[in-house]
């Protein structure tokens, strides 16, 4: 099977630790499992050192660059409020901005801020057209535990994301 | 009959790729050591049982022991990041006069806007300079189907192949059909001392064949697949190389491009043919202006990028702005700053060294991290195992001031051992400071002779870095805890005022390795009275919020009380279990 799609542009960013190279994964296997030709890119160096992070995901029928052109995105998903200001010119003017819905992620996850991304990357597969069953496969494929709270918060932050267009 | 056994859809990243690329490959031995963005490539290598995968000290040993595999007959292939090459230089320049038994491939990793790297030097300048071929891929699903293509040449022209990669290759991810099978190539064993012994009698004669292997490459550069033409729109054509060709093809997707996947030798005849297909002609190439001085020499006309584009990435967006003619505009927002690790063993170990206000030259790891304020206790930082050298130079030309050497545990073992035992020899006086965290911690956690255990996590002869120094000629060794700062200044002192050379160890593990979190400690607002001598330690578990109140981050906080040994006020406290959130 294979899309016929314009590539989308997807980019993830926040702070080293916080999960953001792991749900730019996640998405990276669900669009490949659904179909399309994927690229993800990353820049983590000393991330483990609590430096910056941000991995940009695109999908499409053929992707070319592991880059978008400036302020291109289709989407971007911001973890860390402090973080925000740096890339959020990236998204493109009928893009979607899912910093809207971090506080919401940060209320619903509540102490276990473990599962932030899990629950933003809900949020963003209302956006996307990828089909759940392919979001679920790569999501049971990137976390061997805790499966089942994987499952919990992403679908609630995809019913978030299907309910609110915020 | 050809038939792929199996297929399967992955999507690897470009270092997973070689790796992946190298076993279908028949790849029997490969050794490396850690470097930013190279050393995924070896990790996955590892997880292989097909074949023998290894950490060396450096990358001059690994190089040396892949090519050891070669001569016995197996396939090999060794990786290392750009600076790493350097170190690999010897070996390089003459083995590309003795050839190949089996194959051999080098897989460089460059780092383009120095992400993780102290320079930002182009490795294909490197081809012409060692008379090798290079095989550049642009993606990942390139560097999987490149790297069988790379064995194939170097043993048909009997040469090492260079293989570069750069961090956008090895750090994306895509995804890609992979062949699932294995090569299965062996040769025999072939006493040659004419091949292998490099004496200037022998070296001769193989210098002139080199020339001759030479030349049948550039016929194979003007031939090979690997170098392509795609014509679209010919009114603007661009050559292109590695990750900037998918750059230039997304910023321009209806122009024509020829993209040299097997930059060198050059395929000058066909780049005139592209030239003679295009009205006006673009080079795009990231760092090294390295195709753009071939066309001109060959005088073929086209527009490079201005000078200021040397220095950093590309993108599709610089694709742009370098064929408009602009300059680099300068780097927008500052990323966040790397910092020690909550409960980094380098922490208190650099407080105590500051305190003690002695010149600090520094070596190549995490702790480079202490040159930065607020612990700026390092001074010096340029290659791997200039530490100790540095040391012995400055201690010998300035009078009375005796300064402090910094290098890590893998570090020492790289190179930094050479330099002590030189020290040794030429009488240098002073302090060296091995920081033993007992891991290669920067580039990601990785196993070395220090810590007895191989690339597998199996446990295997472990070298005694203390036996190691006295062996070397170190006057004294001692052996201590960096969290006891009282005594480490003590220690610090007394060997500073000693006529000898000392070697003092501070040890104790990384925290990305040692996982426990025993206690978290608080700061009781009443006492405190915000000296920031806590602050001063630049941990990121402790914070100074707008009202100027300071607190300690729970979550972040592993219990190690180095706030509670600095604070003058009593003020810093274990926090209790039922406290705890």
């Amino acid at each position: 099977m294979k899309k016929t799609r314009k590539t989308t542009n997807v980019l993830f960013y926040g702070i080293g630790g916080q999960g953001v190279l792991t749900a730019a994964e996640v998405c990276a296997l669900a669009a490949m499992i659904d179909g399309y030709h994927v690229k993800k890119s990353e820049v983590k160096g000393m991330a483990q050192r609590g430096g910056s992070v941000e991995s940009y995901v695109r999908f499409g029928e053929r992707v070319h660059s592991p880059l978008p052109l400036s302020n291109d995105c289709d989407v971007i998903v911001c973890l860390h409020k402090q973080e925000y200001p740096r890339l959020k010119d990236e998204v493109k003017p009928k893009g979607k901005d899912l910093v809207p819905y971090l506080e919401k992620a940060q209320k619903a996850v509540g102490e276990k801020k473990l599962f932030l991304n899990t629950y933003m990357l809900g949020v963003l597969s209302a956006f996307l057209d990828i089909r759940e069953e392919s979001w679920l496969w790569a999501l049971d494929q990137k976390f061997k535990k805790e499966q089942q709270q994987n499952r919990k918060f992403f679908l609630s932050g995809r019913e978030e994301g299907q309910r609110h267009d915020l | 009959m050809n038939k792929p056994l199996t297929q399967q859809k992955v999507l690897l990243s470009g270092n997973e790729a070689v790796a992946w690329g190298a076993r279908a490959a028949g790849v029997c031995f490969a050794s490396a050591y850690p470097g930013t963005p190279s050393t995924e490539i070896l990790e996955t290598m590892g997880a292989f049982p097909e074949l023998e995968a290894q950490w060396a000290v450096n990358e001059k040993v690994a190089y040396e022991a892949a090519f050891g595999a070669c001569i016995a007959g197996r396939r090999a292939l060794t990786a290392c990041k750009h600076v790493g090459l350097n170190v690999a230089m010897d070996p390089l320049m003459t083995t590309a006069y003795s050839g190949v038994n089996a194959g051999f491939v080098a897989v460089v990793a460059d780092d383009p806007g120095m992400h993780s790297s102290q320079n930002e030097q182009d490795t294909r300048r490197v081809a012409p300079y060692a008379k090798v071929p290079l095989l550049e891929p642009s993606s990942p699903s390139e560097a999987y189907a490149f790297i069988g293509e790379a064995f194939k040449i170097s043993e048909q022209f009997d040469v090492p192949v260079l293989f570069r990669v750069t961090t956008r290759i090895s750090h994306t991810k895509e995804s890609f059909d992979a062949v699932l099978k294995r090569e299965n190539l062996k040769k025999s064993v072939q006493k040659d001392p004419k091949k292998y012994v490099m004496i200037p009698g022998h070296a001769r004669p193989r210098h002139v064949d080199l020339e001759r292997r030479l030349m049948a490459l550039q016929d194979l550069s003007e031939k090979t697949p690997l170098n392509r033409i795609e014509l679209n729109d010919r009114k603007v054509g661009f050559i292109v190389s590695g990750v900037a060709a998918l750059y230039a093809k997304e910023a321009f997707p209806n122009a024509s491009f020829l993209t040299l996947g097997m930059p060198f030798p050059f395929p000058v005849k066909l780049m005139k043919t592209f030239a003679g297909k295009v009205e006006k002609l673009y080079v795009i190439e990231e760092l090294e202006p390295f195709i753009e001085e071939k066309l001109k020499q060959e005088g073929i006309r086209a527009v490079g990028k201005k000078p200021s584009w040397r220095c950093g990435e590309l993108s599709p967006q610089a694709v742009k702005a370098i064929v408009k003619g602009k300059e680099r505009e300068a780097a927008a927002a500052k990323a966040r700053r790397p910092l020690l690790c909550p409960g980094c063993p380098h922490r208190p170990a650099f407080r105590t060294l500051k305190k003690a206000g002695v010149y600090v030259t520094g070596d190549i790891g995490c702790y480079t991290l202490g040159a930065l304020e607020p612990l700026a206790a390092l001074h010096t930082q340029i290659c791997m195992g200039a530490s100790i050298p540095f040391f012995e130079g400055m201690g010998k030309m300035q009078d009375g001031e005796k300064a402090v050497a910094v290098i890590g545990d893998s570090t020492f073992i790289h190179t930094g051992i050479n330099g002590l035992i030189s020290a040794a020899y030429n009488g240098a006086k002073g302090v060296i400071v091995i920081m033993d965290n007992a891991i290669t911690a920067m580039t990601g956690g990785q196993q070395n002779p220090g810590t007895g255990v191989t690339l597998q996590g199996k446990e295997t002869r472990r070298v005694s870095i203390e036996k190691l120094c006295g062996a070397a000629g170190a006057d004294q060794v001692d052996v201590l805890n960096p969290y006891e700062m009282d005594g480490f200044q003590a220690l610090l002192k007394t060997r500073l005022a000693e006529d000898k050379l000392s070697v003092i160890i501070v040890r104790a593990p990384c925290k990305m390795v040692d996982r426990s979190r025993s206690a978290v400690f608080e700061i009781d607002a009443q006492k405190c009275k915000k000296c920031r001598q806590c602050l001063m330690l630049d941990c990121p578990a402790i914070l100074e919020g707008v009202d100027g109140m300071i607190t300690i981050n729970e979550a972040l906080c592993v219990g190690c009380g180095l706030c509670k040994q600095v604070c003058k006020f009593d003020a810093i406290s274990l926090k209790k279990k039922q406290d705890r959130s």
